[in-house]
């Protein structure tokens, strides 16, 4: 065989190697020029190739090494992560462990989740919507906390805010029917789902790069729990149906058992997707941002023309009741989602496209539209006084705002540098987004411990 | 002598940077500079450097760029940016005061300057 073909040959089984493959062509760059260095001094092609290879190091080694810079690549397969595990171990890790470890947690977080209901008894809405978060978030949190075999400090940390939550919100006097309970409710989920990144990282919740991991991962659950809920929600329906055809109603069991005990499962059966399988999501996110990144953007600008319209009638948008500003909350949350999501799926050496620009649009839009609620909401406040909902969607709006401010800033000094830096930009850009995070945690909290005490319970 | 493994990862910005300064290059003569500049003491597993470039090209210290080489072959290039010299630069002082540093306690060790108690 010829040196092309044995080059040839090791391409082929370099690019198997997800975290390198994509610098391939580099590397056969240099094996080339090292080959050629080796003949000079008097090697037969033959033996150049051989110690040129054996020179690039060990492909184990060197595929870490690769992963440890690109951790966007890494995400499709897990080299760091049994990088200094007896190599015996990850083996049997794989070969399934993995899927029984899930389902032993998906079986617990659904029996965690009926708990309110029987020990509260069946028709407790309140014992239920107190207790939904930490219970249904409780089975990822420990199913991380075990499969990444987290420190002791770490399962410390990630289990006291759980333990808080369920404290918090039994012992709190919520006034039945108020909304501080449904919004520290909420908010718990908010808290307590990034404790469950807390475990994910294992603990390395400083590091940007561990950051940004577990967001990818978040939009990668989601996008599985999605596809996971609609099997779910066809499955529910054929039992309804079939069960019906032979005279019995089966509608109790399913509002009572299959969804509740079937979504608490999903959160974990959908996490252990997204690390088994990695390299099927991967090529389906960057396309879901890309196809809703345009429609989103034309959204956004069709909600501004309507608003400047309905503005130019004498209108105006203060009379917007309530569930219109929460939706456009709910609009500026999947523009902040889509934008997180696509940040982290995109690699970070490219230079700046026509996708990004685009995504430009979105934020400066987003932007407008933010404006716009946020004058709204505050002649509500302004007009009827603050009420718990207000005040809680108030906040949101304004860490939006900064967020997509700052983005939009950082974004538009990344696309139109004068010095070409674009790289270091894009990092800068990142870096705002894992930074935000604490926020969101900080915010959260104060909704879940401070607001009802501060609105008197209601 | 063999280098140790933490003092060539700690060295091998400040190298890579260092080389870049005195204009473009790609990995393979970076490599071979390396050996060159320590007389083939400072030993670098050849996949190692590639991750290390990359990062530098992340955080905007150096340029990279597709060229060719004389026999036609594609190549990437890189190259020093405003930022990498400003990084050399503060490696430059960091290593400096290191280096004093240890000359001066070996010197004062076997020489007169012995503080008391040494």
């Amino acid at each position: 065989m010829g040196l092309d073909g044995r080059i040839a040959e090791w391409r082929g089984f370099v690019q198997q190697r997800d975290a390198i493959a994509a610098d391939v062509d580099e590397l056969e760059a240099h094996l080339r020029d090292q080959i050629e260095g080796l003949e000079a001094s008097g090697l037969s092609p033959d033996e150049a190739f051989l110690i040129a290879v054996g020179r690039l190091g060990q492909l184990d080694a060197l595929s870490r090494e690769f992963a440890r810079e690109h951790s966007e690549r890494l995400w499709k397969q897990l080299v760091l992560d049994g990088g200094d595990e007896d190599p015996r171990s990850r083996q049997l890790w794989r070969r399934g462990h993995g899927l029984w470890l899930a389902v032993l947690f998906a079986v617990a977080g659904a029996v965690l989740v009926k708990l309110p209901w029987l020990i509260a008894g069946q028709d407790s809405l309140q014992a239920l919507v107190r207790n939904v978060a930490p219970l249904l978030l409780l089975a990822p949190a420990g199913y991380f906390l075990r499969c990444r075999r987290a420190p002791v400090r770490t399962t410390i940390s990630v289990l006291v805010p759980f333990a808080a939550a369920l404290v918090l919100l039994n012992a709190y006097p919520f006034a039945a029917g108020g909304a501080t309970v449904v919004l520290a409710a909420g908010h718990a989920v908010v808290v307590l789902w990034l404790c469950v990144g807390l475990a994910y990282v294992r603990g390395d919740w400083r590091s940007d790069r561990a950051r940004m991991d577990f967001i990818r991962f978040t939009g990668e659950w989601f996008v599985y729990l999605v596809l996971l809920g609609l099997g779910g929600g066809v499955l529910a329906a054929v039992t309804a149906s079939v069960f019906h055809a032979v005279g019995l109603d089966a509608t109790g069991f399913i509002t009572d058992w299959l969804l509740p005990c079937g979504a608490a499962g999903a959160v974990v059966i959908a996490a252990w997707l997204v690390e088994a399988k990695q390299a099927v999501i991967e090529n389906i996110a960057p396309v879901l941002t890309r196809v809703f990144t345009p429609l989103f953007t034309l959204l956004l600008l069709a909600l501004i023309v309507a608003a400047a319209v309905q503005i130019a009638a004498g209108g105006g948008l203060v009379d917007a009741d309530r569930t219109v500003l929460i939706t456009f909350d709910a609009v500026l949350i999947v523009v902040v989602g889509l934008l997180l999501y696509s940040l982290s799926a995109r690699e970070g050496n490219a230079p700046p496209g026509w996708f990004d620009r685009m995504q430009f649009i979105l934020v400066a839009s987003a932007i407008v539209v933010d404006a716009v609620v946020l004058v709204a909401m505050l002649s509500r406040i302004g007009a009827f006084g603050a009420s718990p909902n207000k005040v809680a969607s108030l906040g949101l709006n304004v860490i939006l705002l900064v967020n997509l401010v700052g983005s939009a800033w950082l974004q538009a000094r990344w696309l139109w540098a004068r010095t070409p830096r674009p790289v270091a930009g894009f990092a800068r850009i990142e870096r705002w987004q894992t930074g935000l995070v604490p926020v969101y945690l900080a915010w959260a909290a104060i909704v879940v411990v401070a607001f009802p005490p501060v609105f008197g319970w209601v | 002598m063999r280098i140790g493994k933490d003092l060539v990862a700690a060295a091998a910005t400040p190298m890579v940077l260092g080389i870049l300064s005195d204009g473009e290059s790609y990995g393979y003569a970076i490599l071979q500079r390396i050996a060159d500049l320590s007389d083939g003491q400072l030993e670098w597993s050849d996949g190692m450097l590639y991750p290390l470039l990359h990062r530098l090209e992340r955080l905007g210290q150096v340029e990279a760029s597709w060229g060719s080489s004389p026999a036609g072959r594609p190549r990437k290039h890189y190259r020093l940016s405003p930022a990498g010299s400003a990084a050399l630069a503060e490696h430059r002082r960091q290593w400096s005061v290191v280096n004093d540093a240890l000359q001066r306690s070996w010197t004062s060790r076997n020489g007169s300057f012995a503080p008391a108690g040494a």
